[in-house]
């Protein structure tokens, strides 16, 4: 049942977004990595069509010369599938579209990933440092911070 | 009874006399000290795992009451006793010295825990403060991760101590 | 006609509520909410950050001080990521301790969420019964680890000591008195008039927007969605255990109560079928003293805390310390929904939605 319902739906997201993706898997999840501008069609397709209605985590990750952004998603009630869908910014110019429009559980989560990383989010409605001081100087979680005193 | 027999007045004669009469001599001072020390007001306040024991303190088992302790006031202009339970992170920090700007004076602070004593196991995060003597002047630091009830007692004893000799 | 403006209330972050420093801004139209914002940080100790200067058996204790009314629940999702991670074994014995140690842990956590609501619902007395039944829980921990609170007890393929011969007859006898307890709370707290009034009706959380935010935990299931990781992404030994999930109808606050209050007996009997189903046997595997996760590897482990889905985000990068740790914490998740269901209600209404949203201000923050 469970190799019937992934196949099903990477078909159905191969249909929708070409060949843009990149699939792979291990014996926890599947992984889909694709390019930060086509992320809102994606996981506008994950929610509509295949079904994913509930984002878990969203985090990101500092690989030195790039900020790798990773959403890991399932569906309520359980449908077998559990995805990891991974898109990667360059450093100078950290910027992806939001998803808080199609997720509304990013809105807070997108927030922390500017906070601490310091990577933009264009489209999201209130983005503001959610667990730091306004006026704190940097992203403390990138590899490069210093900390003072 | 004599309060403190190396300071009366005249000889010590006179003093034994008079508190066979039930009248004690000694200073207002050391009333409103004997006073102070046995009936802190501790604020409500607590970030993080250490007012769980503060709370716990105030529970049945431990009871704070028997100190005389367990009127914890929410309004800070009506408590004596800032109990800085948990780390002070530099968001919280500009509320924690203006809570304790509103507090009238005598008041006594005490820094419960780890992370209040010298910023604990977040010491070298970037957002944790070294301790809550950083801030203000700290009276007793009742070290742990959390203090248990009993050593948090043992602290605010210390504090009592301290607060009936005159030394704040 | 008198013109009324609106005005700016500050809740916190320093007020006489258990749930730390939580700062809510509410804008008021008289009584009423127009709208609540919610600020964090006031917690925020960079654990995120500290973990990628720790080794991952370093690090457990930073995990139990993450969600620290409950310490075993955090630490054991920590160390199953870690042992996702690193393909460690498990023995069979250590499965069954983690279980009724993390149940016991959920209950000391709703025991809590309990009384915390009767106090700031301004019924003092349901505090004080609360903490008398959770010293009993504290007392098992002590006897297993020797720490009350925050027991980092779990280790990476095991736990650190075996159970003590004391522990059966106590944890016999507190699963026992859970019946009692669940009616002394249900007679003083959940069938007082003043509570029914408070509660019934207020914060009313639909399935829509809960699924939509992401809430997860006891909130979800007190607005009508049977979703429990420990049903539906089953870890642990969970799946060997036969138990209930509660649901409630309305999503109100009375629900969120009500729901924790039959998860307490619920998590009872796991923890008599854990019990009875327990082997004897070791209870640390067999762990390489370095951890050295291989380099690239990434982990996302997620369990049923006792405030929601509790997620662990691991990537290793070949050192015995973490490259990135990212903590999914439930009560952030959670609190988002706090401005959505206070607007239109009334101001006392946001210190019980605060409540009933039972938010770890330690977890929330990191």
């Amino acid at each position: 049942m469970d190799n019937v319902t992934k196949d099903k739906a990477f078909d159905d997201l191969r249909t929708i977004m070409g060949d843009r993706l990149e699939i792979s898997g291990d014996s926890f999840f599947s992984y889909i990595k694709v390019g930060p501008a086509d992320i809102l069609p994606l996981m506008q397709s994950l929610r509509e069509q295949i079904g994913m209605n509930y984002l878990a985590n969203l985090t990101a990750v500092d690989y030195t010369e790039e900020f790798e952004v990773v959403y890991h998603l399932y569906a309520i009630p359980d449908n077998g599938l559990k995805l990891v869908v991974k898109t990667r910014v360059p450093r100078d110019e950290a910027v992806l579209p939001s998803i808080s429009a199609i997720y509304p559980t990013a809105d807070w989560q997108e927030r922390e990933a500017f906070d601490l990383m310091g990577i933009r989010f264009s489209g999201h409605p209130n983005l503001v440092r959610v667990l730091l001081p306004d006026d704190f100087q940097g992203h403390p979680l990138r590899k490069d911070f210093k900390k003072e005193g | 009874m004599v309060l403190n027999p190396s300071l009366t007045a005249e000889s010590s004669d006179d003093t034994a006399q008079l508190a066979e009469h039930n009248i004690i001599v000694t200073t207002l001072e050391k009333v409103w000290n004997w006073g102070r020390a046995r009936s802190f007001w501790p604020l409500s306040y607590g970030c993080n795992c250490c007012p769980i024991e503060m709370m716990t303190a105030g529970g049945a088992r431990f009871d704070i009451a028997r100190y005389g302790y367990e009127v914890f006031r929410a309004a800070p202009r009506q408590a004596d006793l800032l109990i800085i339970a948990g780390p002070i992170t530099l968001k919280m920090a500009p509320v924690v010295k203006r809570v304790y700007e509103q507090m009238p004076a005598p008041k006594w602070v005490l820094a419960m825990g780890n992370c209040a004593t010298s910023g604990g196991p977040f010491r070298d995060g970037y957002s944790v403060l070294p301790g809550a003597d950083s801030l203000f002047k700290v009276d007793v630091f009742v070290p742990g991760c959390p203090p248990r009830p009993e050593s948090l007692f043992h602290g605010l004893l210390e504090l009592k101590k301290k607060v009936e000799q005159g030394n704040y | 006609m008198i013109n009324t403006d609106q005005y700016t209330l500050n809740i916190g972050p320093q007020h006489p509520s258990t749930h730390g420093g939580l700062h809510v801004e509410a804008l008021m139209d008289g009584e009423i909410v127009v709208d609540a914002i919610v600020h964090l940080g006031y917690v925020h100790r960079s654990v995120e950050k500290i973990a990628e200067s720790r080794t991952y058996t370093q690090f457990i204790p930073y995990a139990s001080r993450l969600d620290y009314l409950a310490t075993h629940l955090p630490t054991l999702g920590y160390v199953q990521a870690v042992e996702k991670l690193t393909g460690a074994e498990v023995p069979e014995r250590t499965e069954y301790i983690r279980i009724i140690m993390g149940e016991l842990s959920r209950i000391a956590s709703h025991m809590l969420f309990v009384g915390s609501l009767a106090i700031d619902l301004a019924a003092t007395t349901g505090l004080i019964y609360c903490l008398r039944d959770r010293e009993r829980i504290m007392d098992m921990f002590e006897m297993s680890s020797g720490q009350r609170l925050l027991a980092a007890y779990m280790r990476i393929g095991g736990v650190s000591y075996d159970l003590p011969d004391e522990f059966f007859p106590a944890v016999q006898s507190f699963i026992d008195d859970i019946p009692k307890m669940l009616e002394e709370y249900n007679g003083l707290i959940t069938g007082n008039e003043i509570m029914q009034a408070r509660c019934r009706g207020v914060g009313i959380l639909t399935a829509e927007t809960a699924l939509a935010y992401g809430v997860t935990g006891p909130n979800l299931r007190a607005s009508g969605v049977a979703y429990d990781l420990r049903k539906a992404d089953s870890y642990g030994f969970y799946d060997r255990f036969d138990f209930d999930l509660p649901i409630g109808e309305r999503g109100d606050a009375m629900d969120r109560l009500i729901v924790r209050l039959r998860e307490i007996e619920q998590s009872g009997h796991i923890i008599r079928q854990a019990l009875q189903q327990m082997p004897a046997g070791e209870v640390q595997g067999k762990v390489p003293k370095v951890l050295k996760p291989e380099k690239g590897k990434e982990v996302y482990h997620r369990i049923e805390s006792s405030k929601g889905e509790l997620g662990f985000y691991l990537l290793s990068d070949g050192s015995e310390k973490p490259a990135r740790l990212h903590v999914r914490a439930p009560s952030f998740v959670n609190l988002m929904v706090l401005p959505i269901i206070s607007r239109g209600g009334k101001l006392q209404d946001i210190i019980t939605n605060i409540a009933t949203l039972d938010p770890v201000l330690g977890e929330s923050d990191r």
